[in-house]
């Protein structure tokens, strides 16, 4: 919106608070005799401010724009105020014979002036965003992150070994599209090491193949029981598979556990990069409850869990630091609540309870499960000598469990969520 | 011998793998600033002047804070912290035969109206009747007329002693001070209240109140350009043309609409860390040039923008403006985006590693206490700059060379 105002203004003094505009005096305002000059301007000004009371606008300035506007012609460079003196009152006479200088309102020019004041404001012909502006902005800004980036990269990253248990169920694709989404976009080289129960499958395999990522299949004949209990001991073995691979073929990386229901940020990436030999990080359960049937009897348990655990409102488990940031215990989630509550069988409707360790919230260097490597520290078990029955957690890989450096500024950032979900035995995933 | 070579060899060595893991910690990367002064931001001032402070009565100074607080957190604050420096630095001496600089305590920014701005009405007369005391107690003032003397007059024009340009243009610089060194915020060239060899200090900005806001560096800078504050001055200037020049209209009435321009008369209270997360932080004139958003600006990383011709920033011998903040003529405003992204990325980032410089920071705050660097002793840098004094600053006993009773008449009221 241009305004095509003409009329110059005079400077008045600024005065803090107040600032009005030119007022015709009546100069002779004191006699009972007015003059008809005087008494023709202050009816002329009575009637333009009441105009201006019901248009809303000061309209004397198109009229006198109207007036004057046919007898000047454009000057171009008449940017500045005919006068730069200071005028400390008007009358008038001096509002009538103010001289207007035309508005530069010619779109052929470089910009376009309102009229205002000593100084004018410039506004430009077409004062709205240039899309080749905006696409050099986006740019610069994009250089300006990517170097913000840059200083908080790692060095020598390591390539990240993920370890999934999988089976094929209805949810398999949900969960395991999860992973193959986070895995994409891990900024380091990624080797996943997927271990099947039951054996190698079609649909297993289709579904990791869309990952892009380099991947090793390997199939565990026995089939995956129905029992929580039995599957997290399967997947136990499996996992332990996987880490045998990574002896055998001697993989160097950082090995982490992705379960495949589980929800990883990619933060935890970054920060198992700076993993020594054995480290841990805090996983945020969310352990929910089942099926809308259970819900009425669940709500009443839920509200004693509620009372209980007031404090948390998520509960994590993970390392937990003494004050001078060292590995002084575990959080773990408290199972007491959901006693003869939780689920049995995998399509249970009821809350999964997580185990006293979970496998994903650890990782370590592959180098640890190597053969023959001289520095590895002494306190790290030969994976060798690990049997498959008794191991719970990756903690009995290690002699020493205090050994175990805590991620995440000491547990304290979650950088993981534990999840399970599973469908009734007898659903199918919708295909395509 | 080859035992010496041996440890020499290692302790280079070991000074390389020092320096290389520096390098590889998550430090940001900073340039050193040289300005046309040198490297003399980190320069320390201790030994190389002396300062002598005046005892002025306290109604000169303690009892005009006593009556009104917030004069110590306004943006005209560096007065009085400025004098609660000098009485504990080591650059202060008790003997004034051996010093070289004179300080007068007055804190002529400290009538405040209610609504926290200061008026300048008597600050002229409050001015004159410190100078009358110090003249007649002291020889020292007599001795130069006081060109060895400094004052620091953080207001508005500074020693012009009024809010509004034309009246400030009209008395001109306070007589009396037309000798002294003048330690003030505003700066522009070619302009009556600047005189040749004044300091120009930044506004005071509260150290503490900034440090509270900072945000992680990893953040990333996705706002383009980025202000907060006035377009028009409602009050005094509704239809714009004065406030600013114009300048800050054009701002509006040009980008209003443009998604990469982030400005607007909101007060946010995430003033601070939006400024951190902008690559510009446009900082335009108001009624006088000098602004505290370009202390903001520099604190908090964000490139400043100057729209202000001729103005003249802090510390300008020692602080290279030209390669840390983008100068835009108040003419070229409408073209401001096109301006602002063909600067090349190379540039941008080598202005963001100058800005990083934590003596850049450190060189525009007042912190209490006083820290290395900071603007304290950036001033004292500037003072011992200028020494030793020309032998002609000093008089012959008796002569006379300003006129004390010259200025309007008001002026020369007793305070």
């Amino acid at each position: 919106m241009m305004k095509l105002s003409a009329l110059q203004q005079s400077y008045l003094n600024r005065r803090p608070g107040s600032f009005r505009g030119a007022a015709p005096l009546d100069s002779s305002a004191d006699g009972a005799i007015k003059s008809p000059a005087a008494v023709f301007w202050l009816v002329l000004h009575g009637l333009c401010c009441l105009i201006s009371l019901v248009l809303g606008f000061r309209f004397s300035r198109l009229v006198f724009f109207f007036i004057f506007s046919t007898s000047v012609t454009t000057n171009t460079n008449h940017f500045m105020a005919p006068f730069r003196q200071l005028t400390t009152t008007t009358t008038a006479a001096d509002v009538a014979l103010d001289l207007p200088s035309n508005p530069v309102g010619d779109a052929a020019l470089n910009g376009t002036r309102v009229v205002v004041g000593r100084h004018g404001i410039r506004i430009r012909p077409w004062p709205h965003p240039d899309p080749i502006e905006v696409m050099k902005a986006h740019q610069i800004i994009e250089r300006v992150q990517r170097e913000q980036r840059n200083q908080f990269v790692v060095k020598n990253p390591r390539t990240v070994i993920a370890v999934t248990p999988t089976y094929v169920r209805t949810f398999q694709t949900l969960h395991l599209t999860g992973v193959v989404h986070s895995l994409m976009l891990v900024p380091y080289d990624v080797m996943w090491i997927v271990v099947e129960a039951g054996g190698v499958t079609n649909e297993t395999a289709a579904i990791i193949s869309k990952s892009g990522v380099k991947t090793i299949h390997i199939g565990v004949d026995e089939k995956m029981p129905n029992t929580w209990e039995g599957r997290h001991k399967l997947e136990a073995k499996m996992r332990l598979r996987a880490l045998r691979v990574v002896r055998e073929k001697r993989l160097d990386g950082i090995v982490m556990f992705a379960d495949d229901s589980n929800v990883h940020s990619m933060e935890l990436f970054d920060e198992i990069q700076s993993t020594n030999w054995f480290g841990a990080v805090s996983i945020g359960i969310l352990a929910h409850s089942g099926g809308a049937e259970e819900l009425s009897s669940f709500a009443a348990v839920e509200k004693e869990v509620e009372e209980k655990e007031k404090k948390q409102a998520i509960p994590v488990q993970g390392p937990a630091c003494n004050a001078s940031s060292k590995l002084a215990g575990w959080h773990t989630f408290d199972t007491q609540p959901y006693e003869g509550n939780n689920a049995i069988f995998i399509d249970d409707r009821a809350t999964v309870l997580p185990m006293k360790m979970e496998w994903a919230g650890f990782v370590l260097n592959s180098r640890l499960l190597w053969k023959d490597v001289e520095d590895k520290p002494h306190w790290s078990r030969d994976l060798d000598s690990v049997v498959d029955d008794d191991i719970e957690s990756p903690l009995s890989l290690l002699k020493d469990p205090s050994m175990v450096e805590p991620l995440g500024s000491c547990g304290k950032q979650v950088l993981l969520w534990w999840l399970r979900v599973e469908a009734r035995a007898d659903s199918k995933f919708p295909a395509g | 011998m080859e035992i010496r070579n041996c440890v020499f060899a290692l302790i280079l060595c070991h000074a390389a793998f020092v320096s290389c893991a520096v390098g590889l910690g998550r430090n940001p990367p900073t340039e050193r600033i040289s300005g046309s002064a040198g490297d003399v931001l980190e320069d320390d001032p201790v030994g190389r002047l002396k300062v002598f402070v005046y005892e002025l009565p306290s109604k000169y100074n303690k009892k005009i804070l006593q009556k009104d607080q917030r004069c110590l957190n306004h943006m005209f604050a560096a007065e009085i912290y400025m004098h609660r420096f000098l009485l504990s630095s080591p650059v202060r001496t008790l003997n004034p035969a051996e010093a070289d600089w004179f300080y007068t305590p007055v804190y002529t920014t400290c009538d405040l109206t209610p609504n926290g701005l200061p008026l300048p009405f008597k600050s002229p007369r409050m001015m004159r009747s410190a100078i009358q005391l110090i003249s007649s107690n002291w020889p020292y003032w007599n001795r130069t007329e006081g060109a060895d003397h400094f004052f620091v007059v953080p207001h508005d024009f500074g020693a012009c002693f009024h809010y509004q340009e034309e009246k400030a243009i009209e008395r001109g610089i306070l007589t009396m001070l037309r000798r002294a060194t003048l330690v003030q915020t505003f700066g522009q060239r070619n302009h009556v209240c600047l005189k040749e060899g004044s300091i120009t200090v930044p506004p005071y900005a509260p150290p503490q109140k900034m440090q509270s806001h900072l945000i992680p560096e990893k953040t990333p800078r996705a706002i383009f350009v980025y202000f907060r504050g006035l377009f028009y001055d409602v009050g005094n200037d509704p239809e714009g043309g004065y406030y600013a020049r114009g300048a800050r209209a054009a701002v509006w009435e040009n980008f209003k609409d443009n998604p990469l321009f982030d400005i607007s008369t909101e007060h946010p209270t995430t003033y601070y860390e939006d400024m951190q997360r902008a690559v510009f932080c446009l900082c335009p004139l108001g009624w006088a040039p000098w602004s505290p958003r370009l202390v903001e600006a520099v604190v908090f990383g964000c490139i400043p923008v100057i729209i202000a011709d001729d103005i003249v920033l802090p510390f300008a011998d020692a602080i290279p403006w030209e390669e840390i903040g983008v100068f835009v003529d108040e003419k070229d405003v409408p073209n401001l985006d096109t301006i602002l992204t063909s600067i090349p990325p190379e540039t941008i980032l080598r202005k963001q590693r100058l800005l990083a410089n934590p003596s850049m920071k450190q060189a525009m705050l007042f912190p209490q206490p006083a820290q290395p660097g900071d603007a304290f002793h950036q001033v004292l840098n500037g003072l011992a700059r200028k020494l030793p004094h020309d032998k002609s600053i000093y008089l012959a006993p008796g002569q006379k060379v300003l006129n004390w009773t010259a200025g309007p008449v008001g002026d020369l009221k007793p305070w």
